[in-house]
């Protein structure tokens, strides 16, 4: 009897402290959670405001001496989670009597989709290539393939202003666009995830009769959704993102996307900052829910973990 | 061994001439998939590539004259290439650590079998989604020189610190880096954690007298390739972090966050070929030596982790 009540004591202690182990393991959790969420949710809830009480809460951070120093104003800014009133003014304001953002948001559109599109299309063909090919050469070609891609915009950039001049399309949105569609990025992936097709569903297809093209379209590329969903998922965030290309390739301020034109908001336009950086993030967001687990899929195969 | 000779055999093994036809037609067809991908990175990098190591080793454009190392001597005494080099580096040097380390240290958490393990998965991503320029007024807000940290300070019997134009505006660059940076990082460290063999640490466990030590060294054993890579990536994305600096504070920021790409914009700006050419040939030469680096280190653990 009492070893049973012994065993059982033993049991509970045991389960306590798993317990507690885990409950402090997730309260760590939830503290990066809550700070990780922090921003996005902020943007998010403020973007709720209207324009006077932006106004109100943050007008300060633009308060200035007449010489352009800095000044103190007596109070601090109190960020805010929830709009006193719950407004949906300011974003009417935006999407129908503010033609300047929306065209800004247009510019983001017509640089990022045709981009993901061809990067897509001319990747998917040349890493099929890449996969079919063997020999030094290749190898080599692929090598520079990949050097590319690790280069920071600050080397890449030169040449392709060069280029951009000697075409004459410099402050045109060919600029942004050839570069784009031509970068070696998504060559480096689908390859990766290429090379996992089995070599003898290939070669049974070849001895079928289906040609190189056939085979391309028939086996490869459905063998490859997940990856080219993956890949456009990349694309996207980086070319919606941009902002170092339009900075150098396109002086004329017209021409820029919304990422830069959301950096020079300045005090008179703070009260619709919010609800134009929401409108902003929407489709990405949008993006990640739906397809999270093919984004994650996708960071996997850049690791190399699953290649 | 065994490979190799193999490999000798297969090399021996002639095709006939009409085989030899037949596989000289089909890389031909293979080749020409890999043709407009090609043909788009030729025009837009390697070529023009060629043209600015040219560029590099003449006085200018028009005159054409050689000029030997001359302009590289000139940038590496170039005040402005100085700071911005020296920021970037030490930027690099902080950042780089801390986005491995506690990235890992995210992934270990996730993988312990805590409640809504998925959930903060997505949660920890989601910063990589959100564009930057959609958050960067919330950022504003926080650390501006009225903003809200310095509220905190002030309660707190402290001075406003006016966070983004002072020494401490590496800080401000450190949050959002680590912010943007850290969920993609602990994606790959989840799939490099999700490879160790279950049996391994089962045996682990049993065999070893401290549990906890084991499990750690067995952990960072199997991790030391992903490892690897995430100090890659972590590293080029902090030579990215003009993108942040740029949105945050503008062409002209406080000098303790110039960056190199900074310095490229005044170039470009003022059209100075010489400097462009000679610091992308610098900045790609380093590089190219540090990824070199990396990738012998990469060999050297990576295989031996194979075998």
């Amino acid at each position: 009897m009492k070893e049973k009540r012994r065993e059982l004591f033993l049991r509970i202690k045991k389960r306590l402290k798993k317990y507690t182990r885990t409950i402090i393991l997730f309260a760590i959790a939830l503290s990066f959670a809550i700070i990780f969420l922090l921003p996005t949710v902020l943007t998010i809830t403020n973007s709720f405001m209207n324009e006077t009480e932006i106004n109100a809460n943050y007008g300060k951070i633009f308060a200035t001496t007449e010489k352009g120093g800095k000044v103190f104003v007596s109070d601090m800014v109190h960020i805010k989670f929830i709009p006193n009133k719950v407004s949906l003014e300011q974003f009417s304001t935006v999407l129908f009597k503010s033609p300047d953002y929306l065209f800004k948001f247009w510019n983001s559109v017509i640089y990022t989709v045709p981009i993901m599109l061809f990067q897509l299309v001319i990747a998917l063909l040349a890493s099929y290539g890449f996969m079919r090919l063997k020999g030094r050469l290749k190898e080599m070609l692929f090598f520079i393939y990949i050097i590319i891609c690790l280069m920071p915009y600050q080397v890449t950039l030169v040449p392709n202003f060069l280029v951009s001049k000697w075409l004459n399309i410099l402050d045109t949105r060919w600029a942004i666009w050839l570069p784009g569609m031509f970068s070696p990025f998504a060559v480096y992936l689908l390859t990766k995830y290429m090379k996992r097709i089995p070599k003898s569903i290939i070669e049974a297809a070849k001895v079928d009769g289906a040609g190189e093209w056939k085979i391309f379209i028939k086996i490869c590329l459905p063998l490859c959704k997940g990856a080219i969903y993956s890949v456009a998922i990349l694309i996207f965030i980086d070319f919606w993102n941009m902002v170092e290309q339009p900075l150098i390739l396109l002086a004329d301020e017209y021409l820029h996307p919304l990422s830069i034109f959301l950096s020079k908001i300045n005090a008179g336009e703070i009260g619709l900052a919010f609800a134009v950086a929401c409108i902003y993030m929407i489709p990405s967001l949008l993006i990640f829910l739906y397809g999270e687990d093919y984004l994650v899929e996708g960071i996997s195969y850049q690791g190399g973990v699953k290649g | 061994m065994k490979n190799k000779e193999n490999k000798k055999k297969v090399k021996k093994y002639k095709l006939s001439a009409y085989g030899r036809k037949m596989a000289r037609k089909e890389r031909r067809k293979d080749s020409l998939f890999l043709m407009p991908s090609f043909f788009g990175v030729s025009v837009f990098y390697i070529v023009p590539f060629f043209v600015v190591i040219v560029y590099a080793f003449e006085d200018n454009p028009i005159t054409k004259n050689y000029v030997g190392i001359t302009n590289f001597v000139n940038i590496l005494q170039n005040e402005a290439f100085k700071l911005a080099a020296s920021n970037t580096f030490k930027f690099s040097l902080v950042a780089v650590p801390l986005a491995v380390i506690i990235s890992l240290l995210m992934a270990i958490l996730l993988d312990q079998s805590i409640p809504l393990a998925s959930q903060f998965r997505t949660v920890f991503l989601s910063p990589m989604m959100v564009p930057v320029a959609s958050v960067i007024l919330v950022f504003r807000v926080l650390f501006d020189y009225n903003g809200a940290f310095n509220g905190i300070i002030r309660f707190f019997g402290g001075s406003n610190i006016d966070w983004l134009k002072s020494d401490y505006a590496p800080l401000v660059v450190l949050a959002l880096f680590l912010w943007k940076n850290l969920g993609y990082n602990m994606i790959l460290f989840l799939a490099g954690l999700g490879t160790i063999p279950k049996e391994m640490m089962e045996v682990a466990y049993l065999d070893s007298s401290n549990a906890f030590k084991l499990f750690f060294i067995i952990k960072i054993r199997y991790l030391s390739p992903t490892i690897l890579f995430v100090t890659i990536m972590s590293l080029i994305n902090s030579f990215k972090i003009f993108r942040e600096v740029y949105l945050l504070s503008g062409n002209y920021p406080h000098g303790s966050v110039y960056t190199l790409q900074h310095f490229m914009n005044n170039m470009f700006t003022s059209l100075d070929y010489q400097k462009l050419s000679s610091a992308a040939i610098i900045m790609c030469f380093v590089m190219v030596i540090i990824i070199g680096i990396l990738y012998i280190l990469e060999n050297r653990f990576g295989k031996d982790m194979e075998g």
